[in-house]
């Protein structure tokens, strides 16, 4: 599914608040249809790295590319491209007072403008993508942890993202519910949507990534496709803090 | 004595317009109240510096003042000052009003700042523009969230309501009063003037009550929440 196409570009982030300089200069290429998976200690910049890329954190300096436009330093315009880059984020962060319909529709009919039969249309089709035609009606507050993360997922997807950033989509559900949400995940990596995710769901990752970015304070200390990880010179480290992740 | 006694019977009909004119002075105050509390929110939480400071200072000199002290100085002084010669009655539901716009625009930013951060940045990460964020987002749950509190300035209005006897509208207080003053009986009156008030203030109660119902969430705020 992966194609030579450069979608997004990452240049030289950095941020910092206050002394804590959290990105230090991070640099990366996606290509359409690539799934890369971000692992690491806490505290190291994944989640503000992710925000970096659809500006809800104005990094300090540093480019993102998206389809060769920039996205930093946009203007009103980064409303545009924050329509092409969804958000998936570990407490879901749905809207509580709408249905799951609701949910999906809104983004269509506000920012979207569509119609309402249009945006009934495109929700419905996109709850049902992620098992979720026999919840259409409900609130948030009366979905389980899974069914409202594979929510969350379907109201991104509905904007028609170029790439979908995942910030531990499963980090606050038990096993059961994180096997559901993977499902759906995996599907949308093998169906070619390009997916940036911070995860600690190592089986998972090692399976669905096309490449795995360790970043430590504030940098990506290593990176390669996950066959590597076992064996290569490239994740000395990474094999390190997995090690010490099992024990 | 018997509570039906003719006095009270008598006394009825003429009560009668003294409950429209508290129930107009309660529900205009409230509902200028409204209008003003939740821009004066938007703007407490969003505003920039300067608007902020306009919004704290308004609530605190509104908040600080006897509810007497700010209808004389609106009767005496703020609008003749202004040549604006209105009815007592307009000019004690607009300080009433007034007043609770600032109580009201409290409890309304209290309810803002109460919805978690999260819900901005996934409206904003959909492509929604701040306002539309606020508008759609923000400000439905806030509304909701504020609703227990504000129906309960319902009651707070309806007590304090009976202050604008002192510039002489005529209120239900006012009015029992004027009959107490031809009939004499102080006591039956003044009880069936409280029996009115409580009854006003209970079935008010009653019905926003009902209203808070019909806007909850379903699931919402039941056992643990997300
Ligand atoms: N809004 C903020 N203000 C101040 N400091 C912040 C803010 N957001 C994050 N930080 C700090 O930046 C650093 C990196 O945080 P970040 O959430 O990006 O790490 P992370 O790699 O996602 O960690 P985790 O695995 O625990 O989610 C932390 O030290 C954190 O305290
Ligand atoms: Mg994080």
């Amino acid at each position: 599914m992966m194609t030579d196409e450069i979608i997004l570009r990452v240049e030289d982030i950095h941020k910092r608040y206050g002394e804590n300089e959290v990105l230090k200069g991070v640099s990366f290429d996606v290509q359409r249809g690539e799934t890369k998976v971000f692992i690491g200690p806490s505290g190291t910049g994944k989640s503000t790295l992710l925000r970096c890329i659809n500006q809800l954190t104005v990094p300090d300096s540093g480019y993102i590319w998206l389809n060769g436009e920039e996205v930093t330093h946009a203007g009103p315009r980064i409303n545009q491209y924050r329509q092409k880059i969804g958000m998936v984020f570990q407490n879901f962060n749905l809207f509580d007072h709408l249905t799951a319909l609701g949910n999906v529709e809104i983004a269509l009919l506000r920012v979207k403008k569509m119609n309402r039969q249009e945006a009934r249309k495109k929700a419905l089709m996109e709850l049902e993508q992620v098992g979720l035609s026999d919840k259409v009606n409900s609130y948030p507050a009366e979905l389980s942890g899974g069914q409202a993360q594979r929510l969350s997922i379907a109201r991104a997807l509905a904007m028609d993202p170029e790439v979908i950033l995942f910030d531990e989509p499963t980090s606050s559900l038990d096993p059961e519910l994180t096997r559901e949400v993977l499902e759906v995940m995996r599907r949308l990596a093998r169906n070619g949507m390009t997916m940036l995710i911070v995860t600690h769901e190592m089986g998972f990752a090692l399976s669905v990534a096309n490449e795995i970015l360790f970043m430590e304070h504030g940098l990506i200390v290593e990176k390669g496709p996950p066959s590597e990880i076992p064996t290569s010179q490239n994740f000395t480290r990474t094999r390190q803090f997995l090690g010490s992740f099992q024990d | 004595m018997s509570i039906l006694s003719q006095a009270v019977i008598d006394s009825l009909p003429y009560l009668f317009p003294g409950i429209v004119t508290t129930l107009g002075l309660v529900l205009i105050a409230l509902g200028i109240g409204l209008v003003m509390g939740i821009p004066m929110a938007l703007i407490h939480v969003y505003g920039s510096r300067p608007l902020q400071y306009i919004i704290k200072t308004y609530v605190w000199i509104f908040r600080g003042l006897p509810i007497l002290v700010l209808l004389f100085l609106f009767y005496f002084g703020i609008f003749p000052l202004l040549g604006l010669y209105i009815s007592a009655f307009w000019i004690a539901a607009v300080v009433l009003g007034f007043r609770t716009a600032a109580y009201q625009s409290e409890i309304f930013r209290g309810a803002i700042i109460s919805i978690h951060d999260g819900q901005m940045l996934a409206a904003r990460s959909l492509g929604m523009s701040r306002s539309q964020a606020i508008l759609h987002v923000i400000l439905p749950q806030a509304l909701r969230n504020a609703l227990p509190g504000w129906t309960n300035e319902y009651p707070i209005l309806l007590t304090d309501s009976s202050v604008c006897y002192a510039i002489g509208v005529a209120e239900l207080l006012t009015r029992g009063n004027q009959i107490v003053a031809r009939i004499h009986e102080p006591m039956t009156i003044f009880i069936l003037i409280a029996a009115i008030f409580i009854i006003l203030n209970y079935s008010g109660q009653w019905i926003f009550a009902r209203i808070e119902r019909r806007y909850r969430i379903p699931g919402y705020g039941e056992g643990d929440s997300r």
